[in-house]
């Protein structure tokens, strides 16, 4: 079974343009931030670099043990998938998620899980962030 | 439109009150798209005739388009006020997050009124305005206050923190609003008005979405715009050196405006070269939201702290063409190091840094000539190239200890009317000049675009391209040019997209993209919009006194050849006429 993570190759490539956010977005069709599972601030300032949050793909992901409800099913690769029909909408996963990278849709109330499409990468023009590839539970 | 965009809503901010609230005025953002169209008939309804810059009614307007947050390199915000340095149309743009906050937090425009009794700054969120104290932060560098503001608010990543420095404070008429460090509303002294309203800095943050009705559309042309940027030239060129490598380029064509144009090449010009730079200092490229080009650089200065052995620090220091031009060759500064220092203290007062450069060379000239003693500029000797020096008076330009720096903080078109050396003043239409020497496409777009800038008409390009196909340039060919680009433009900055990226936002380009949005536009309609709102800013000038018949040029610039040769007076007097005759018709309504 092949399956797919997102990771980050080299942070200090970014330069702060946020393609990759708008992009994610644009998966629904929408333009804009509001359902990025991407997000990239800078490092206090932007003379420091950036700081671009993204699902870590955890193989034990504390999201899901966290979620009362088991919406997170753990993916083969890491990270974890949204039952949305058994989210409740609590919030744990997004204060349990180490690196912060569980994002909020305000408009339905539950959280914004990346599901490691990698979409992204193709806007991203600096090659910051790639798609994996997972074979059988091992790197490609 | 799209069906539901919150563009429409403007917001407005009553500093007087501390109220604030939103109006729908979807009319103008149908008819104008955004940007500088609607913004200039915002500024026609909110600035009253006669206003005075820095009195309350004097109203900041920034807007943005319907492309921003929608494609990319739609990554600016167009500022509208009415300008202290020039008493005429104030219009400045700026990208950082500016852009892409405003617009996802659902707004189309901030129209700022009004002026606070205390130092405020503002926390714009979807939700409406926050008023807060500024007074600590009242006297702090342009950096210091964004890191600050940083800490204390809430929503990083997705937020824009403009700010002035004491320039602002200190009404400096070319006082710069500076935004997410390394981004100015440059021109024309926004942050003076800032400053004049008590007004340290603005936060907008938001990240809301937008659905277009065709959504696959939308993608396939998102696609084809993202991989034409990122497959150009454009983005190679502005990415790898960035504006700097212009230098050496100009400088061959003796183009390059050196010690208040006394010449036009320059003899250290290697050692400032964009190549230069980017070897001995490169420590990051940064770019505005929503815009892959990245074209911003910023230089690592790494120094020893006097007295302490083996303790440095490290500044981040960002640089472009103009200011290599304005506080390097302008004022004889061969040194990156220098010049790096120099820039940087522009940077932290919240200066601009072309007028500042343009005033200090002009400054330098007085000096050596004997026109001003050393009593006036407070003991300070300039001299070219002395960096230290200049660093100095940077500071004394915003504390301005004597009348002459007092004199000097409004312009040199104003200094020099008191002080003499009008000849060598290099200001047009009372702005500084940029940093092309190109011909005479490149001295009439400074003096007759709407906002004195080399970026209204691009007649330094005008001017490159002629040169390039070995063409003489004629009156017909540099009005109409000039005008045409300038005309274009006003589309570009309503949309809102970055010039850098003009060459993929073509008419036919901007067409599709507003199909996605709703619209069926065809280029030439697009075009007869940009010659209206280019009409609008003339009314505006027009209105608030500006002559045509009174633009003059500095003598200077006779006296130094360009690449197209020794300017001839005779030609650009008729160019000026012909110049004033399409105004007169465009103001009649022929488009
Ligand atoms: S991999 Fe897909 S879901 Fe995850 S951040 Fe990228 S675009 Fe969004
Ligand atoms: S697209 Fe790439 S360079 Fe741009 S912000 Fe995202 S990760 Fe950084």
């Amino acid at each position: 079974m092949r399956a797919s993570r997102l990771r980050v190759v080299d942070v200090d490539l970014c330069v702060g343009c946020q393609c990759c956010m708008f992009a994610c977005n644009r998966r629904f069709g929408e333009a804009g931030l509001s359902k990025s599972a991407i997000q990239v601030s800078s490092a206090g300032g932007f003379e420091r670099g950036f700081i671009v949050k993204v699902c870590n793909a955890c193989s034990n992901p504390p999201c899901a043990r966290s979620c009362p409800t088991g919406a997170l099913k753990v993916r083969e690769a890491g990270g974890v998938i949204l039952q949305a029909q058994k989210c409740i909408g609590c919030g744990r996963c997004v204060e349990a998620c180490t690196v912060n990278a569980i994002f909020w849709d305000e408009s339905l109330g539950k959280p914004i899980i990346c599901t490691h499409c990698g979409y992204c990468v193709d806007y991203c023009p600096y090659g910051v962030i790639r798609l994996e590839v997972v074979e059988a539970g091992r790197l490609d | 439109m799209i069906s539901g965009d919150p563009i429409s809503r403007v917001l407005y901010v009553d500093l007087s009150r501390k109220r604030f609230w939103v109006e729908e005025r979807r009319e103008l953002f149908e008819e104008y798209l955004g940007g500088v169209g609607v913004g200039i008939r915002l500024l026609l309804e909110e600035c009253p005739r006669g206003a005075d810059p820095l009195g309350p009614e004097n109203p900041i307007i920034f807007v943005v388009g319907q492309l921003n947050g929608l494609f990319p390199a739609a990554s600016k915000t167009v500022a509208l006020f009415k300008s202290p340095h020039t008493g005429n149309l104030g219009e400045s743009h700026a990208g950082g997050r500016s852009a892409t906050a405003i617009r996802m937090a659902g707004y189309g425009a901030i129209v700022i009124k009004g002026s606070s009794d205390i130092p405020l700054y503002l926390s714009i969120t979807d939700k409406g305005v926050g008023f807060r104290d500024a007074s600590a932060l009242w006297g702090m560098a342009t950096y210091t206050t964004g890191r600050v503001i940083r800490e204390r608010e809430p929503r990083a990543g997705i937020r824009t923190i403009m700010r002035i420095g004491p320039a602002g404070e200190k009404l400096v008429t070319y006082a710069c609003v500076v935004t997410e460090t390394y981004r100015h509303f440059g021109r024309l002294g926004l942050g003076a008005v800032f400053g004049s309203k008590k007004l340290k800095a603005v936060l907008v943050a938001g990240k809301s979405s937008l659905k277009p009705g065709n959504s696959k559309l939308y993608r396939e042309v998102y696609k084809e715009i993202f991989e034409e940027i990122t497959k150009s030239d454009l983005m190679k060129k502005y990415h790898e050196l960035g504006t700097p490598m212009n230098v050496l380029p100009l400088n061959r064509l003796g183009a390059l405006p050196t010690r208040n144009l006394t010449s036009a090449s320059f003899e250290q010009a290697e050692n400032i070269s964009g190549e230069t730079f980017a070897e001995k200092h490169l420590g990051r490229r940064v770019a505005c939201s929503h815009c892959p080009v990245s074209c911003i650089h910023l230089a690592a200065l790494r120094e020893p702290y006097e007295g302490e052995p083996y303790f440095y620090k490290t500044r981040m220091i960002s640089y472009d063409y103009e200011p290599i031009y304005a506080l390097g060759s302008m004022l004889g500064i061969g040194s990156t190091e220098g010049m790096l220092k120099l820039m940087d203290e522009v940077e932290i007062l919240g200066l601009d840094a072309m007028s500042t450069g343009v005033a200090l060379a002009w400054t330098t000239e007085m000096q050596a000539r004997g026109l001003i003693s050393q009593e006036e500029t407070a003991g300070l000797k300039l001299e070219w190239g002395k960096h230290e020096a200049y660093i100095r008076a940077v500071h004394l330009l915003v504390e301005q200890p004597t009348p002459f720096f007092k004199a000097l903080a409004k312009g040199v078109a104003y200094a020099s009317a008191k002080y003499g050396g009008g000849e060598f003043a290099l200001a047009f239409g009372g702005n500084e000049m940029p940093g092309y020497h190109t011909g005479p496409a490149a001295h009439l777009g400074f003096l007759l675009g709407s906002r004195h800038s080399h970026l209204d008409g691009a007649g330094y390009s005008l001017d490159e391209n002629l040169l390039k196909k070995g063409e003489k340039p004629t009156v017909e060919i540099v009005v109409e040019g000039l005008l045409a680009e300038e005309a274009w433009r006003q589309v570009l900055s309503s949309l809102v997209v970055c010039f850098f990226a003009r060459g993929v936002y073509k008419p036919e380009t901007v067409c599709r993209a507003l199909k996605v949005l709703g619209y069926n536009l065809t280029p030439e309609e697009l075009k007869k919009l940009g010659w209206k709102i280019l009409k609008h800013k003339f009314e505006f000038k027009l209105r608030e006194g500006f002559n045509l018949q009174a633009l003059k040029f500095p003598e200077r610039i006779f006296e130094v050849p360009t690449p197209h040769g020794m300017l001839s007076k005779d030609f650009m007097e008729e160019a000026l006429k012909a110049y004033r005759g399409r105004v007169e018709d465009l103001l009649k309504g022929n488009l």
